[in-house]
């Protein structure tokens, strides 16, 4: 856990002095990611640089595990803090696996044990150790270049990771995938992480909490989805953009709107009258046919009017299935592509598991603007 | 014709003057490395010092070389080494303070800011940044200026004949003193020739020194 107690930083003095940071209180619980986000000269790097002292506390405390980072050895401390910055910070002087060894060297390890780390480290940000060890940080793409550097960073196995602005300069594709591994590898890591950004998607998706700075100051600190959906005030609003409804849908999956247990069901091998009269009956507008657990498309009462065979023959097919944790955005995305106000969700063996209607994803979107401070509360 | 005979016909001698020429040289540089390059380090982490030294060097340069004999003279005369080898020395690591200096202190402050932050950042002290970053990163450019010094010095070393220093100057002097062309040339273009294959050389080393990584880049580049 990193603790952060009125914080201030000045850089200069008299005349031309300028507050970075002005009394800045907050904590990174441990194994969360926190991403500091703001727009440039906010002050989200100046707190970062303080953290392991590459910048000097004006005034207030930084603690990590409740020890005050100013008595401790700067060096010690940042040798026991991992720090990622963009792939410019690899040294074009060291081969990848050279560089990866930093810290362990200087942590006095042996060369066997070192050899292994890096190997280790190597497969776990998916480079393929034998070609990539002795290569030199030029001869990678930005993609792999930046690889290094997460693995760089985690190479002592710090319990705290400095990122900052880690995936800044790498194209959109490959900062995609580059976060989604990095997520996946912290599920098993745990690391506690202050992660620098200005791009608001990369924070909402990198982000357990958002701490966004403006002019020196903390505005707000919150998990990203109260940022967006009670901005504390105009500018944090207006950062997050007016697109935040469907940012907000980008947090939230399948599994938060599923309907389990929909009314309108008839069986694939019900007779088309039988299954028309249930639907006239309910006043329902379709029925999704179940075929032994397995939706097989939907039937609608004009499909069915004329028609004398079972449902079985008659449905109309959906054109893709859902998993519970496909994220809102993506199923608000495929009801425009495809003219569908229903979706029916699959668990992994392809059985049904329940519906999604755009009436669920909208009301859930509405739920989320209420101004209620008590599932505020909660949420936090 | 008639230089190149002059050199064959004085060959033994042409050997002697030039190895006293590089010689000279070679130490003074040697020297002027020992003094400049730590200096040029140690003047990056202090900006006023830095601008205080570059300066001073500066303005050394612009001492004509025979006005610097000149003063030098007097001074070290009272030691009884106002003439010979021992000023020439002098003289001509004074002289290559300014390359020396001045590219030790460019190639290490242009290193990347990013770099040297990601290094201080991951846990390296000042000895350590310098030692794996810095002047790895740094070397290319501090032999250019060693380079620069070799090649200036040479043409230097051939004026200091004037204090009896030795060397392929002598020619050039004694040439002039008896009206002799062939003997002028002769030392004219043996001056310039160890000039041009010390070049060649101090290329090489440079070459040789820059680090795998850079170089990789550079192809790259390219």
């Amino acid at each position: 856990m990193i603790t952060y107690e009125s914080v201030t930083k000045i850089f200069g003095t008299g005349r031309e002095a300028v507050t970075a940071l002005d009394n800045v209180s907050f904590n990174i619980p441990k194994g969360e990611i926190v991403v500091f986000l703001g727009p440039s000269g906010c002050g989200k790097t100046t707190t970062l640089r303080l953290t392991n002292r590459l910048e000097t506390i004006t005034r207030g405390n930084i603690y990590i595990d409740s020890q005050n980072i100013m008595d401790t050895d700067a060096v010690a401390l940042r040798q026991r803090l991992g720090y990622v910055i963009q792939a410019i910070g690899l040294f074009p002087n060291k081969t990848i696996a050279e560089n990866i060894a930093v810290v362990p060297r200087l942590l006095g390890w042996s060369q066997q044990r070192i050899d292994e780390r890096v190997n280790e480290l190597l497969q776990m940000v998916s480079l393929e150790p034998d070609m990539y060890r002795d290569r030199y940080p030029v001869e990678l793409s930005g993609g792999q270049q930046q690889r290094i550097g997460v693995a760089r960073g985690l190479a002592a196995d710090p319990d705290i990771l400095l990122m900052d602005e880690p995936f800044g300069a790498i194209d959109p594709i490959n900062r995609e995938e580059i976060q989604n591994e990095f997520l996946k590898l912290q599920t098993k890591l745990k690391k506690t992480i202050a992660f620098v950004s200005h791009d608001i998607h990369e924070a909402m998706k990198m982000g357990d909490r958002i701490a966004l700075f403006d002019k020196g100051r903390l505005v707000q600190y919150d998990v990203p989805e109260i940022v967006l959906t009670q901005p504390k005030n105009k500018f944090v609003a207006d950062f997050v953009g007016a697109d935040r409804a469907l940012k907000v849908l980008g947090l939230l999956r399948v599994m938060d709107v599923i309907n389990r247990k929909p009314q309108n069901i008839v069986r694939a091998a019900d007779r088309a009258q039988d299954a028309l009269n249930f639907l006239n009956e309910k006043g329902l507008r379709y029925g999704i046919a179940i075929d032994r657990d397995k939706p097989i498309g939907y039937v609608t009462p004009k499909i069915l009017k004329y028609e004398e065979g079972v449902v079985r023959d008659l449905v109309e097919k959906y054109p893709l299935f859902l998993k519970e944790r496909t994220s809102l955005r993506d199923v608000l995305s495929f009801m425009l592509m495809h003219d569908q106000a229903t979706f029916c969700v699959l668990d992994d063996n392809g059985n049904f598991t329940g519906t999604v209607t755009y009436n669920d994803i909208q009301k859930i979107v509405k739920e989320s603007y209420a101004d209620d401070t008590e599932s505020n509360n909660n949420k936090v | 014709m008639s230089t190149l005979q002059f050199i064959i016909d004085n060959y033994s001698e042409v050997i002697v003057l030039s190895w006293d020429h590089i010689w000279i040289v070679g130490l003074a540089l040697i020297i002027a490395a020992a003094i400049g390059v730590p200096l040029g380090i140690f003047i990056t982490g202090h900006k006023q010092i830095a601008a205080r030294i570059l300066n001073f060097a500066n303005i050394l340069m612009t001492i004509p070389s025979i006005a610097l004999f000149g003063i030098m003279l007097p001074v070290l005369s009272l030691v009884n080494l106002g003439l010979g080898k021992v000023p020439a020395v002098i003289a001509l690591v004074l002289y290559s303070q300014l390359p020396i200096i001045r590219n030790t202190y460019t190639a290490i402050k242009n290193v990347p800011h990013a770099i040297v932050d990601a290094a201080k950042g991951m846990g390296m002290n000042k000895w350590e940044l310098l030692r794996e970053v810095e002047i790895p990163l740094a070397t290319p450019v501090i032999i250019a200026g060693l380079r620069t010094a070799a090649v200036m010095n040479i043409g230097i070393a051939a004026i200091a004949t004037y204090i009896g220093s030795g060397g392929l100057g002598v020619y050039i002097q004694q040439g002039i003193d008896r009206v002799y062309p062939e003997m002028i040339l002769s030392g004219a273009i043996l001056v310039s020739l160890l000039a041009i294959i010390v070049d060649g050389l101090m290329a090489l080393l440079e070459r040789t020194v820059t680090p795998k990584g850079i170089k990789v880049q550079r192809k790259s580049l390219r």
